[in-house]
């Protein structure tokens, strides 16, 4: 069941993730504070795949609910970072992000560090 | 917009995205792990969960994590954004060993180096490769 709630959230992440870069993308830059936030609140509500990837991010929330409540934390969180490389990757496919030498070492050397962690 | 402020404005997106995300987990951790029924697929189960307070507090406090995150985003990179958010995990492993008593092997603390270590690499290339003409150089 843990090994079920862990794909459930991962795959729901993932897409909730790509969902929201390529909105927000197109809405522009968001600055911080109360008008900040109205605008940003405004927002959510005029882009259809920002309400979308809501959707996704509540499955994804309540796989790791039910995750969180048996699995400890220090397990829980790690193994959510399982949708890093598969965001990464999409990120570099789907939206056209260039992933350079350094970013990409980065990105690897984390995901050994959420490996490990996890085990 | 000049490139400092907007590079203040991510970092200081991105400390409060952790800060919430970091205690938003504990506090849900905290309270489901209290609860008198295990969840499963019946969303009343879920819905009658959210009564506990600590359970409350650590959605409130998740919710905005994920405003937060939203304004990040419209101003980074996700392949930026996600590597940096990795110290959310380092956090996870400190919280849960500290308030919830979980044992973490060195092995555990390895990894945070190894984690620590590739989002220093990250922090240092361009936050945005796709942004709209107007806001590159």
């Amino acid at each position: 069941m843990t090994w079920v709630l862990v794909a459930v959230m991962v795959v729901a992440t993932a897409l909730s993730d790509l969902l929201q870069s390529y909105e927000m993308k197109q809405a522009g830059a968001q600055s911080v504070g109360a008008r900040g936030l109205g605008r940003l609140l405004r927002t959510i509500v005029e882009r259809r795949y920002l309400l979308l990837s809501f959707v996704c991010l509540a499955f994804s929330f309540f796989a790791f609910m039910a995750l969180v409540q048996t699995a400890p934390l220090s397990f829980a969180v790690p193994a959510s970072a399982a949708s890093f490389i598969l965001e990464t990757a999409l990120a570099k496919i789907l939206l056209k992000e260039q992933i350079g030498a350094r970013r990409a070492a980065g990105t690897l050397l984390v995901l050994c560090g959420v490996l490990l962690l996890g085990r | 917009m000049a490139p400092s402020s907007r590079t203040i404005r991510t970092y200081v997106l991105l400390l409060l995205f952790l800060a919430l995300r970091a205690f938003g987990n504990l506090s849900l951790a905290w309270g489901t792990k209290h609860l008198p029924e295990t969840l499963a697929a019946d969303p009343l189960v879920y819905l009658r969960s959210m009564m506990d307070p600590f359970v409350a507090l650590g959605i409130v406090m998740l919710i905005l994590a994920l405003l937060a995150r939203l304004a990040l985003l419209s101003v980074a990179d996700l392949s930026f954004i996600l590597p940096m958010t990795a110290i959310g995990y380092l956090l996870a492993a400190l919280l849960g060993r500290f308030f919830l008593h979980e044992a973490v092997s060195p092995q555990r603390w390895l990894a945070v180096a190894l984690i620590f270590g590739g989002a220093a690499l990250v922090s240092g290339t361009p936050q945005n490769t796709t942004g709209r003409v107007e806001d590159r150089k």
